[in-house]
């Protein structure tokens, strides 16, 4: 992420020092927003094509203290960009092609507002640079269904606004003698391009690794010749023929895709309610508790059987169950995340029909139809959030659960599973055990970062147990069973639940939240390296740990020297 | 042509392998460029290509030869020669002021520290920048000046103008003499960029905004001069005192050409203003138009026009980049050693003015991330100096009215003006408060077409266009009615 570039404007003092790092300055952020309320973003939409343009409003920020100039972006900017990558799937599923360009001359983007990195507290540095990635990858995961974004850089894009353009499927740098790409965090802030940037170089357009050393040492970047010849960019055209030239790139885009969407479902805004700890939404219920550290989640299954066709669930728009649920869960993950990083472990529950659920599952498995598939690709992303999120995410499996193929995916996200054998003698005897139920769902409809599905990194390098979890597709397994099968950590019967469940949530509070941290990121992500995989892991874990180094962020460290006239000074033993 | 002069001698003789042309003959130096055949090479590619650029966009109008003022040492007396000279060969030479062994870096965190005679690796990407964008304004304004020689007041005139494009040229050559000889395979990229790029070209602009506007008539060219070529001198003087020495001194030298150019742009707002005075003074009221001179209020809008343009060169009073280019010692301020203070500032505040809730206030900032306004503060302090004498025309002629600087926020782009409206006199206006009123204040196209119209050219040796009065001397000692430029009979056509 980065880099402002010339005569970036300082108005809080040049220090650095103070800042978003004590709580009182960080907002509540709500992520919701819409067209009609953005600042920096404009979308237009003419046939098959939208246009995005960011137009940075400088006094716009977030969070008071910085001004956007230069077309650098804060939190603010990305949930715009998030909406919009949103509306453009759901809303415009005719929309084959987006070009993203910028509305400012010669500087497309400057990247992320480095004031505001300096002011910023580690978690807030971290978590901004986690929705960043996650929006990066729905870009990406936009082209994979038939909508390609292209970049079309009319200016300079440097550091953040460069990695914005590598997620873009295409990027078309403006020819105009000044105009550069560039990745300036190494030599100006003793950082590291930490949304993607290095890894999409190398991993994604291939870019030689000496040159990529190059690219990523020189802070004015390059211009278009030596860009296109490395790879850093596709193409360069001068002003004269820029508009003819990127319209040309859309239209081939257009004519690649195989999308087919019509009569968009609008996304109103999500209905949620905030009161005494607990936040609720349609079919999501979370209750918050400061003294457990903890977080109590609900999901709550469908109330009626899954519409009968494609035009039905296109009917019910938002209120669509499997829609309904994953805008509540992308919220409140994303609530969570940023407004309480205190609460470090995440308990969830289901409750409802299987077989409601089940109708729903297999709806979605087949798909067909684009909106079907949309609310598919979204519930996969959804689930990708949980996988990443820095929290102990624990289940717990009770009578009248629902875990069926895809919300049992929530339960496999999770680090550990305690299911309930039999039922609560004390409180409902008569209950129905609780059962979970595998469907092919499970199996590769919502993979992971790593390509693999739940169940396989689960399983990983097990195939014998993933062979014999897989002869329970589609029948109900009950707590000995699953056990048995590898399906839940642990089958508990109601004498012992409780107390083990208190015990376990006591004891995961009073380890050091960094080492969990780090230990189930390690733990989730089993098997083969990808482009995500490898921004999550590595290129995240080395860009944390330098943003704690004071080399970094010391009183002489470059980014928090950054904008005090001095440049960082570096302890340079070698780690 | 073979340059002699008493103190330095000829030009030395060329040595080393033969190449087609003669660099150590034809571009007169005090580098010894002779000696250095890679440096030699380097340069020998790029002659041709600027050669080209000045053929294709330098002076449109076509000359014989032009009485031209040609650098040929950097002492302190006859470092310069004059004589008629074609333009294309003009001997656009490579000049460092005198190098001083025992020089120390007089600011920033290497204080007392010896000059760089090369580049320190780490400063590499930010001396290369700095150098291109002072490189690029310097061709830029060849670029922008090339038709004016069509529409000249007088051949006197013609030649100045002509004498600032060859030495905006030569300002280019020490740049790209720079590039080449510093900073490697990269520099001389940069270096074919600066001829690639073009002032007001759609596809290849030149870096700064106020290079890419054409100079439309001559009293742009002189508030040019004025005001953006007086931005170029303390730009200069602020590299001038870079720990890099070469740079240094090559800025050193480059502040005695720009002398001249302030001149052209002194005198010549000056003479336009005392040619108004006088039918003024006669009229016993304003002068107009149809009275063949400028009117006073036009003279003031061009002025607002240009000195408002050229702030915004200055950038941000604010400055990231800038401070870091202080501390690290690759741009001082301006008479930075004759400043008494520690020459650090790592403690230093001062004030700068900012819109607040609609009013103008004060606030205190630290004094390293306000070196623009250092360096602004300065040049406005300069500009006053003209204006002063542009008055004096008036007040002899016994005139009340006067000219005035704009305040500082006005008709600002950049900066902490820019989201701003300020009128002239410092008051902080509504959009349709400004609206109404800003062409009063600035040049409009009716008036840039008024003031075209005027723009008739006088060839004729000695006489002047009647909207200008004449100087009160030569170039060189010569008379008034010299033959400055032989024009070439087509340009007579």
């Amino acid at each position: 992420m980065t880099a402002v570039r010339d005569e970036e404007q300082t108005e809080q003092g040049a220090d650095g020092s103070t800042g978003a790092a004590s709580g009182a300055e960080v907002p509540v952020v709500d992520f919701a927003t819409s067209p009609d309320r953005y600042r920096h973003w404009t979308l237009e939409i003419d046939g098959e094509v939208a246009t995005v343009t960011l137009t940075v409003d400088e006094a716009g920020g977030l969070v008071p203290g910085y001004e956007l100039k230069m077309n650098s972006y804060d939190l603010g900017v990305d949930i715009e960009l998030y909406d919009l990558t949103q509306r453009l799937r759901f809303e415009h599923p005719e929309v084959k092609a987006v070009v993203m360009t910028g509305g400012l001359e010669r500087m497309f983007c400057a990247g992320a507002n480095i004031r505001m990195l300096a002011r910023s507290s580690h978690t807030w540095k971290v978590n901004f640079c986690k929705f960043t990635n996650e929006t990066r990858n729905g870009i990406e995961d936009a082209t994979a269904h038939g909508q390609t974004w292209i970049a079309a850089l009319n200016g300079t894009a440097a550091g953040g606004g460069y990695e914005m353009a590598l997620a873009c499927e295409e990027i078309i740098l403006l020819d105009d003698g000044s105009s550069t790409v560039s990745l300036p965090e190494v030599p100006l802030l003793g950082v590291l391009p930490g949304t993607g940037g290095l890894t999409r170089v190398v991993d994604k357009r291939h870019v030689r690794k000496d040159r990529a050393d190059l690219f990523a040492t020189k802070s004015e970047g390059y211009r278009g010749e030596t860009a296109v010849e490395w790879g850093l960019v596709d193409a360069t055209y001068p002003m004269r023929e820029w508009e003819e030239r990127v319209a040309g790139h859309a239209a081939a885009a257009v004519a690649r895709s195989t999308r087919s969407g019509e009569r968009g479902v609008e996304l109103i805004p999500l209905e949620v309610s905030v009161e005494d700890g607990t936040i609720r939404y349609p079919y999501l219920e979370a209750r918050t508790s400061e003294t457990g550290r903890s977080v109590d989640i609900t999901v709550v299954g469908p109330d009626q059987a899954a519409p009968q066709d494609a035009a039905a669930a296109l009917a019910q728009g938002v209120d669509y169950w499997p829609m309904a649920l994953a805008r509540a869960l992308d919220d409140l993950v994303l609530r969570l995340r940023t407004n309480e990083p205190d609460l470090g472990t995440w308990v969830f529950r289901t409750r409802g029909e299987s077989d409601l659920v089940l109708g729903y599952d297999e709806q979605l498995r087949d798909g067909g139809h684009w909106y079907l598939e949309e609310v598919r690709a979204y519930l996969a992303r959804v689930l990708k959030r949980l996988d990443v999120t820095s929290r102990s995410l624990i289940s717990v499996i009770e009578p009248g659960s629902c875990l069926v193929g895809v919300l049992l995916e929530v339960s496999l996200a999770c680090d550990r599973q305690y299911m309930l054998d039999g039922v609560y003698e004390d409180v409902d005897p008569d209950a129905t055990p609780a059962a979970l139920t595998l469907t092919a769902s499970n199996d590769g409809t919502y993979p992971m970062g790593n390509g693999l599905s739940r169940l396989a990194s689960r399983f990983w390098g097990q195939e014998d147990q993933l062979e014999s979890a897989r002869q329970h597709l589609g029948e109900p397994v009950e707590a000995v069973a699953a056990e048995e099968v590898g399906l839940v950590t642990m089958a508990l019967d109601d004498i012992d639940f409780e107390d083990e469940l208190r015990i376990v949530l006591e004891e995961r509070a009073s380890l050091s939240p960094d080492a969990l941290t780090g230990m189930e990121a390690n733990h989730r992500f089993v098997g083969p390296e990808t482009v995500e995989t490898k921004i999550f892991g590595r290129l995240t874990a080395w860009q944390n740990w330098i943003f704690n180094r004071p080399n970094a962020s010391g009183p002489d460290g470059a980014l928090r020297r950054y904008g005090s006239g001095q440049r960082g000074s570096y302890d340079h033993r070698r780690v | 042509m073979t340059t002699t002069d008493d103190r330095t001698g000829a030009a030395p003789e060329p040595t080393g392998p033969l190449s087609t042309i003669d660099y150590s003959e034809r571009i007169p130096n005090n580098v010894n460029l002779n000696e250095d055949r890679r440096l030699q090479r380097a340069l020998e590619g790029w002659q041709p290509k600027f050669l080209d650029w000045w053929r294709d966009l330098g002076p449109q109008l076509p000359t014989e030869n032009v009485y031209l003022r040609t650098a040929i040492a950097v002492g302190r007396d006859g470092w310069a020669h004059f004589d008629h000279v074609p333009m294309e060969e003009y001997r656009w030479g490579i000049f460092l002021a005198e190098q001083d062994p025992d020089k120390t870096i007089s600011f920033g965190k290497h204080k007392g520290e010896p000059v760089w005679q090369e580049v320190p690796g780490e400063h590499r990407a930010d001396l290369m920048r700095l150098i291109v964008i002072q490189g690029d304004t310097e061709p830029a304004s060849v670029e922008q000046q090339r038709v004016l020689g069509a529409t000249a007041p007088s051949i006197y005139d013609m030649r100045n103008l002509f004498q600032v494009n060859v030495e905006e040229g030569r300002h280019l050559w020490a740049m790209v003499y720079l590039l080449h000889a510093y900073f490697g395979r990269e520099g001389r990229q940069e270096a074919e960029q600066l001829l690639k790029r073009n002032s007001g070209d759609l596809d290849a602009p030149r870096i700064l905004g106020a290079f890419n506007e054409e100079t439309t008539d001559w009293l742009q060219f002189f508030m040019f001069t004025y005001f953006t070529d007086r931005d170029g001198k303390y730009q200069l003087g602020t590299l001038k005192e870079s720990a890099f020495d070469p740079l240094g001194r090559t800025c050193e030298f480059m502040l005695k050409e720009e002398a001249h150019h302030m001149f052209v742009g002194t005198t010549g707002v000056q003479r336009t203003v005392e040619r108004t005075a006088e039918v003024m003074k006669a009229k016993g009221g304003p002068a107009r138009f149809e009275d063949g001179v400028i009117p006073l209020q036009v003279i003031q809008q061009y002025l607002n026009f240009q000195f408002s343009v050229s702030m915004d060169l200055f950038g941000s009073e604010q400055s990231t980049n800038a401070g870091n280019y202080y501390s690290s010692g690759l741009k001082g301020r301006w008479q930075e050693t004759r400043r008494k203070d520690d020459h650090v500032l790592l403690d230093d505040t001062r004030t700068m003015r900012h819109v607040v809730d609609g009013q103008i206030v004060e606030k205190e900032v630290p004094m390293l991330s306000a070196l623009n306004l250092d360096l602004r503060d300065e040049y406005v302090a300069d500009c006053e100096n003209g204006v002063r004498r542009w008055n004096q025309e008036l007040e002899d002629a016994g005139l009340e009215e006067r000219l005035v600087l704009p305040h500082e926020g006005f008709n600002r782009k950049v900066g902490t003006y820019a989201a701003h409206r300020i009128s002239p006199d410092g008051r902080v206006l509504s959009e349709d408060e400004w609206a109404a009123s800003v062409d009063e204040w600035l040049p409009s196209e009716e008036s840039r077409r008024a003031v075209a119209d005027l723009m008739v050219p006088e060839y004729e040796y000695g006489k002047f266009a009647a909207w200008i009065a004449p100087p009160k001397t030569g170039i060189n000692d010569q008379p008034v009615e010299f033959d400055y430029v032989h024009l070439a009979e087509e340009g007579l056509a």
